[in-house]
């Protein structure tokens, strides 16, 4: 389910905090408000972490994950990286890179298998993005944006693109993802929806401002009513695994 | 079956997008610029009820996909508030800051609008003006484009102005809304400093009274035309004709000062001032008073006949007593008819020896020339210490008949006259008769009875020309012609203008567009008349109405012609 959350009286939600299938990154903020949003619908099934990076922050700028890994950029500290290696689940590999788009949150939008990236990014980074997070990379825009992580927001059972994407870059881009796709909006007509919302297989947080239209697209898209947990993480992978493979 | 669940996936994915964007057909349709405009504002007046239109654009991509308004829900193409019109309106409102009442103010009693701070001007209902004046009385729209303005009808009695205005306004970042709205005015009734003047009787701060205690009125005539010449009616409120004179009203003192001023650099005058206290505030230590200079011109017009006092006759180079006016300017000019001598007096000379007339233009009668015999200027007497002699004049003996009798009476004239230049047997002159005319004058009656002549010639007559119809014609300072009613004193003036070349200096005369093209006719008119010729004439300035007809006719405009 949707669930609209604010950080400290912010709305971009994706930029304060990073949503895995198998785990959550959330800002330390001045309050536990927002990070208790997270721990009460997540608690149960992954765990949801305090984390900074390079002191910021807007980790969700800043990182790039899926279950099997996480990327951070160079800047960030050993204590932080310390910190997160201990608290992440062992089968997580942390990475940090040297890229030069250091913001990895807005270049890169990736679910568990597909990501699509800035078509600048390093080759390296590209390499270490197949390795530790175990997808298949594109280099892709989105409705002629190059910052892909800004203007998507992608799960495995859906994604929710900037609201000007054409049929045609949506058809192409939804084959690629093997999702389905749709072009919309957050926090009340934002376009920027990567840092509007934070969203993974069984559930998803948006910003206060976010309506009830809004609410329903993203429920549909992302299919987040019918879905449990259990029910991605078995059937839904493995048939995806399959396809890869 | 590796790909059955994506495919499933992916057909729900349809299924859910098509019926998100519903049909094809919507996606077909061009996309729109986000645009809005009131439901038919002629048919009503309420500005706060508004339907939407989409107004197609054209640059806009054609093939974006569709989105649902983030608030309703509705199908829209994507555009930068990502909201549908309707929504949009509900959040935002362009027109916000913009009245949506207004007042203009009008004075009834010369009809025009308040235009502030203090102009008023004249605007007609639906006209460009007023809606420049209403558009001005809107604050807020420097902050909207404005797109269109025009007036809705309204009763023209109702004293409302209704104004229909299309503004265009960017709100959330770039999004254009297009918003139709009418604005109402009061039409509220204030009157105008200058009516308000009038209404309290109160709109004239100062006179000048110009009087002149004299037979005819040619003196006026020609202060008419002095005053349009140089303009120097420009700041007077109104010009009355009152007996013996005319009125002029100022509203400050400083303008009656200026015209008191011009007066006395063109005619002998003199003046005095006077005021009155009107009102005053002891507190303030201000005071309200009217000014009046009254003003009396030098009682002696042209070709007046004058007996100077014997000692104004010593001071003006022992000329004889009995002068001629010749003319009057600033200063009054005499001419001795039996010695050609000049004499020049101002009127300060005048105000202290005052004198009248003892003959005057009206007096005059016809007589004709029998003989003349020149003068030449070795017989003529000379003594030192005598005052300057014409030049322009050539004395001589002149043996007259009076025309009424001629052919009757035998018996001729003599007489000596300065107008040896222009005369010759047969031609008929005006002149007074001392010998038959009763004479009440002081100065006329220490005069040695024998060395009066019996008859003063004044001036060559050229016939009865009051009829002929002139090439040229004059300006007046009102329409109607202020003095014109009094013909005869008119058309002597027109006379001496047509003789005077000096004088016709100081006058602006125009063609008249009626007679200039009447070929002069030999046998009506005497050749050897005196006219005015072509050059000295001004075009008179014409206004055409229609543009284009106004290429075609001459637009001579050398001439100041003044609008009376």
């Amino acid at each position: 389910m949707a669930v609209r959350v604010q950080f400290e009286n912010n709305n971009e939600v994706g930029a304060f905090s990073k949503l895995t299938n198998s785990y959550c990154l959330v800002a330390i903020g001045g309050s536990e408000n927002f990070y208790s949003v997270f721990e009460a619908e997540l608690a149960e099934t992954i765990p949801v972490i305090h984390a900074s990076l390079a002191g910021c922050r807007i980790i969700g700028r800043m990182c790039v994950g899926n279950k099997n890994g996480l990327l951070v950029p160079n800047t960030t500290t050993d204590d932080e990286l310390q910190h997160l290696r201990n608290s992440l689940p062992d089968k997580v590999k942390v990475q940090r890179v040297e890229e030069r788009l250091s913001a990895l949150g807005n270049v890169i939008a990736c679910n568990d298998y597909v990501a699509l990236v800035h078509p600048d990014l390093d080759k390296e980074t590209e390499e270490i993005l197949a390795d530790v997070l175990q997808v298949e990379v594109f280099r892709q825009t989105v409705a002629s944006n190059v910052l892909v992580g800004s203007y998507c927001s992608l799960s495995n059972r859906g994604g929710l693109v900037h609201p000007r994407t054409s049929i045609q870059d949506q058809d192409e881009l939804s084959s690629l993802l093997q999702v389905p796709l749709v072009a919309g909006t957050i926090n009340r007509g934002s376009e920027v929806v990567g840092a509007g919302m934070v969203v993974n297989d069984w559930c998803a947080f948006c910003g206060l401002d976010t309506t009830s239209t809004e609410i329903s697209v993203i429920e549909s898209v992302f299919k987040l009513n019918e879905a449990t947990p259990a029910a991605i993480t078995s059937e839904m992978r493995s048939s995806l695994i399959e396809s890869m493979s | 079956m590796k790909n059955v669940h994506v495919r499933n996936c992916y057909s729900e994915y349809e299924n859910f997008q098509s019926q998100f964007l519903q049909s094809k057909t919507h996606v077909k349709r061009a996309t729109q610029l986000w645009l809005i405009s009131a439901k038919n504002p002629s048919t009503s007046g309420d500005a706060g009820r508004f339907n939407m239109e989409y107004i197609k654009e054209e640059q806009v991509e054609n093939n974006a996909g569709k989105i649902l308004c983030c608030q309703c829900g509705v199908v829209i193409e994507p555009n930068p508030a990502n909201m549908c019109v309707a929504c949009l309106r509900t959040v935002v409102d362009i027109t916000e800051g913009i009245p949506k009442q207004g007042t203009l103010h009008f004075c009834k009693g010369c009809e025009r609008y308040l235009q502030p701070p203090n102009d008023y001007v004249h605007a007609a209902l639906e006209s460009r003006e007023l809606l420049s004046l209403c558009l001005k009385k809107l604050k807020g729209l420097s902050r909207v484009k404005l797109i269109d303005a025009g007036f809705v009808w309204t009763e023209p009695h109702s004293k409302r102005i209704k104004v229909k205005l299309t503004v265009h306004g960017e709100v959330m970042g770039g999004t254009v809304l297009q918003q139709v709205f009418i604005v109402e005015f009061t039409v509220a009734h204030q009157m105008c400093d200058d009516c308000h003047r009038k209404e309290a009787q109160d709109y004239w701060h100062a006179m000048v009274q110009v009087r002149q205690k004299a037979e005819n009125k040619k003196t006026f005539h020609y202060l008419e035309q002095l005053i349009l010449k140089h303009k120097a009616h420009e700041n007077t409120l109104g010009i009355k004709p009152i007996a013996e004179g005319l009125d002029f009203y100022y509203h400050t003192q400083s303008h009656a000062r200026k015209m008191v001023d011009f007066l006395t650099t063109v005619l002998p005058i003199r003046y005095e001032h006077s005021k009155k206290l009107i009102s005053h505030d002891i507190h303030s230590n201000t005071y309200n008073y009217k000014f009046s200079y009254s003003v009396e011109i030098v009682p002696l017009s042209k070709d007046s006949l004058v007996c100077l006092p014997k000692n104004l006759t010593h001071q003006l180079g022992s000329v004889s007593p009995l002068v001629l006016v010749h003319r009057v300017t600033n200063t009054l000019h005499f001419i001795d008819p039996a010695t050609a001598q000049m004499a020049e007096m101002n009127s300060n000379l005048f105000w202290r020896y005052p004198f009248k007339t003892i003959c005057n233009p009206k007096q005059l009668s016809e007589y004709i020339v029998m003989e003349l015999e020149i003068i030449l200027a070795k017989d003529r007497k000379t003594f030192p210490g005598q005052g300057p002699i014409s030049t322009k004049h050539v004395l001589a003996d002149a043996w007259l008949v009076k025309a009424s009798e001629l052919g009757i009476n035998e018996d001729l004239i003599h007489t000596r006259t300065h107008l040896g230049h222009l005369l010759k047997p047969g031609d008929s002159v005006m002149a007074y008769c001392l010998a038959d005319s009763n004479v009440n004058d002081s100065n006329f009656d220490k005069l040695d009875r024998d060395k009066i002549p019996d008859v003063i010639i004044v001036k060559k007559h050229y016939g009865d020309r009051s009829g002929k119809r002139r090439r040229w014609k004059l300006k007046h300072l009102t329409d109607e012609g202020m003095l014109v009613e009094n013909n005869k004193d008119y058309n002597e003036f027109l006379d001496d203008l047509e003789e005077d070349a000096e004088l016709r200096q100081n006058v602006n005369i125009f063609k008249d567009p009626n007679n200039i093209n009447i070929p002069v006719d030999a046998d009506e008119v005497d050749p050897n008349a005196p006219h005015i010729t072509l050059e000295e004439m001004l075009d008179d300035l014409q206004i055409e109405d229609d543009p284009m007809e106004g290429d075609e006719g001459n637009e001579g405009e050398q001439g100041d012609g003044m609008a009376s």
